[in-house]
């Protein structure tokens, strides 16, 4: 078990070390981080000055070394549009794209496993087949379209939601979060189902397809055979078998929600990492977009090895089998 | 005679299809007593197992039990609403599947199963108790060192041992009849005779009444007291095993003893019925024998013979309506 996580601790330092190097590119090949900086009647001898002070000049693999060891103090350099650290304007805006990201994922899970649980259990009822239709549409709609939609009956047509930013936030020290009062909670509700829908319709189905096979299994037979009840059947037998492709692809799909936030923070205004990142490319604010880019890669590693962890706590045969290899 | 404990009374399973209705139990009636060994043999596809499903209310779908009754301890069961018959399932008749690699839930200890098959028959058996219980039972099957088999997972035990921890579950509540499909075809033939003598011993000890699928007429033999031979979809032949081994009525089961090779008898080929059953779409008009039948004549293709009694059993064919018993 240690060894694994080790092995896979290291991995996942190759990984980040190779994203680090192409976000490190970034600096040499999108433009003159000198021309971002400077105005127009700078001139050539300045610039050189400010090259030789900034390290522009050193050896490709020094400046590399350097970026790194900085990143990992958690220094990533000045963004060019705003003249603050990065790291700063980062933190300000990572709580508000977190929150969003993690009431995303509630809803794709606390709506997706119980639909698809209810699809694959009775798949001829009509209502299975009405939530699979459904979900097509969640499946094929394009994410802004589906938070323009949103946008237009819950917020210009209803009126009873807002159409953009995060509402009333309270600072819990660097943390301002938008759980804590009701215009908050309000805010979250378009962009989270927005952001959620596409992965709420990819959980029920792999949940529907993953029952529906179970469900022939011969343990199950076995199970209602014995006399035991419905509840314990499908929850306890049937749900507890599909959970492992459904923790795989729901560890997969937070990253994605993470990182693919962008398009429902512009569409909804919220003030999170991906519009940072967005009004970034626009300015070709580099620093910015590397840590980004460094940053999500970081997301998708410690989720990916949450997800391998939550592999041993479900299936006792990967278990035993660490058992056997470490004797 | 007291009553028997199971009689199924002129059963027929149908399974409809897009392309026509595919009738799979055709009209068998049987009866097994307290504490008797029925034992239900013919090739694969004759019905035997679908006979078992529908008596235990688990055919699936879109089979379903098109006519007849089936009575236990007089009271009727086929029609039964599901949450009535699963309280019968596993409390007065168990089943024993035939795969015990795929019987057991992989990711539950076979402990867990034991005491949630246990405490969901009688809700009054605390865990601890309940604990004690399968102890009991696992020891009772002959699972060696018990205390520590309990807490472990199934794919930790061989297929022997499986098949005794699925013997130990369908045990659980002490049920009246024990539906046993194929118990030991997916076993090492070494093993085979300990289940065997295993469901054997332990339903002579209490008193429950078994209903032995197989297509092995040894095992027949050698544990069932009266036998029941089923050719597509029906029962060509039924009565006390000694009767049926010595002088056997019907064409087919002549066929299948003489299939039997036997020691010290030298032969070149082994003996075979010619041909294969009819498929569930294509069977024959009159005898569904027929075509196969050595002592075939016209009649057989004509009419369907109904069993006819025979001491202590009956037999359906034509040869014994007309001169008795065939040489």
């Amino acid at each position: 078990m240690i060894a694994f996580v080790i092995r896979r601790l290291l991995q996942s330092i190759v990984v980040m070390l190779t994203v680090a190097f192409v976000a490190f590119f970034l600096f040499n090949f999108v433009g003159d981080p000198i021309n971002n900086m400077v105005g127009q009647d700078t001139s050539m001898a300045d610039r050189e000055r400010l090259r030789q002070d900034l390290g522009l000049n050193d050896p490709f693999p020094v400046r590399f070394a350097t970026f790194v060891g900085n990143a990992l103090q958690g220094k990533f350099g000045v963004s060019y549009r705003m003249a603050e650290p990065v790291g700063r304007l980062i933190a300000s805006r990572l709580p508000a794209t977190l929150e969003l990201s993690l009431m995303a994922a509630s809803f794709a899970l606390l709506v997706g496993i119980p639909m698809g649980v209810y699809t694959g259990l009775y798949p001829k009822r009509l209502s299975s087949r009405f939530f699979l239709t459904i979900s097509l549409i969640g499946i094929s709609l394009p994410t802004f379209l589906i938070g323009i939609l949103l946008i237009l009956v819950f917020a210009v047509l209803l009126g009873v939601l807002p159409s953009f930013g995060r509402g009333d936030v309270v600072k819990l020290g660097w943390w301002s979060t938008g759980f804590l009062t009701a215009s908050g909670w309000k805010a979250v509700v378009l962009p989270a189902i927005t952001l959620g829908l596409f992965q709420m319709t990819l959980i029920m189905r792999l949940v529907r397809s993953e029952m529906l096979e179970v469900m022939r299994t011969d343990y199950i037979k076995f199970a209602r055979a014995r006399g035991l009840t419905d509840r314990a059947v499908h929850f306890g037998h049937a749900l507890k078998n599909t959970l492992v492709p459904v923790i795989t692809i729901t560890g997969l799909q937070l990253g994605a929600i993470i990182a693919f936030a962008i398009v429902t923070e512009t569409v909804f205004q919220w003030p999170g990492m991906g519009l940072l990142f967005l009004q970034s490319v626009q300015f070709a604010d580099i620093p910015v977009m590397a840590t980004y880019l460094i940053l999500i890669a970081f997301f998708f590693v410690v989720i990916n090895l949450i997800v391998d962890l939550l592999y041993y706590v479900v299936d006792p045969r990967l278990r035993i089998d660490v058992q056997i290899r470490a004797n | 005679m007291a009553d028997p404990l199971l009689k199924v009374e002129d059963l027929k399973v149908e399974f409809p299809t897009r392309r026509g209705t595919l009738v799979a139990v055709d009209g068998v009636s049987l009866h097994i007593d307290p504490g008797e060994v029925l034992g239900v043999v013919g090739e694969s596809g004759a019905g035997k197992s679908m006979t078992g499903n529908a008596i235990i209310g688990l055919l699936e779908p879109p089979g379903r039990v098109a006519g007849g009754r089936i009575l236990f301890e007089g009271r009727r069961i086929d029609d039964l609403p599901y949450e009535e018959m699963r309280k019968i399932r596993g409390r007065h008749i168990g089943a024993i599947f035939q795969d015990p690699l795929t019987s057991l839930n992989p990711l539950y200890t076979v402990g867990r199963q034991l005491i949630e098959t246990i405490r969901t028959h009688d809700e009054a058996v605390g865990e601890t108790d309940a604990r004690t219980r399968a102890l009991g039972l696992l020891r009772e099957v002959g699972i060696p060192a018990a205390e520590a088999r309990i807490d472990h997972y199934p794919h930790q035990f061989s297929g022997g041992m499986r098949q005794r921890v699925v013997i130990a579950l369908a045990l659980c509540a002490n049920p009246r009849l024990i539906i046993a499909d194929e118990p030991t075809t997916a076993l090492d033939v070494s093993i085979q005779a300990q289940i065997i003598a295993l469901i054997k011993r332990l339903c002579r000890e209490h008193g429950t009444a078994v209903m032995l699928v197989t297509h092995d007429m040894g095992v027949i033999a050698e544990t069932a007291d009266r036998v029941a031979v089923m050719y597509s979809g029906r029962i060509a032949e039924i009565g006390p095993v000694r009767e049926v081994i010595k002088h056997p009525r019907h064409p087919y089961t002549v066929g299948l003893m003489g299939s039997i090779p036997k020691v010290g008898q030298r032969r070149e080929k082994l003996t075979q019925i010619e041909g294969t059953m009819p498929r569930l779409n294509a069977i024959p008009r009159g005898c569904a024998f027929n075509p196969r039948c050595p002592k075939v004549f016209a009649r057989c293709r004509e009419e369907r013979p109904d069993p006819r009694p025979t001491p202590g059993g009956a037999v359906a064919c034509w040869l014994n309506a007309a001169a008795g018993r065939p040489a």
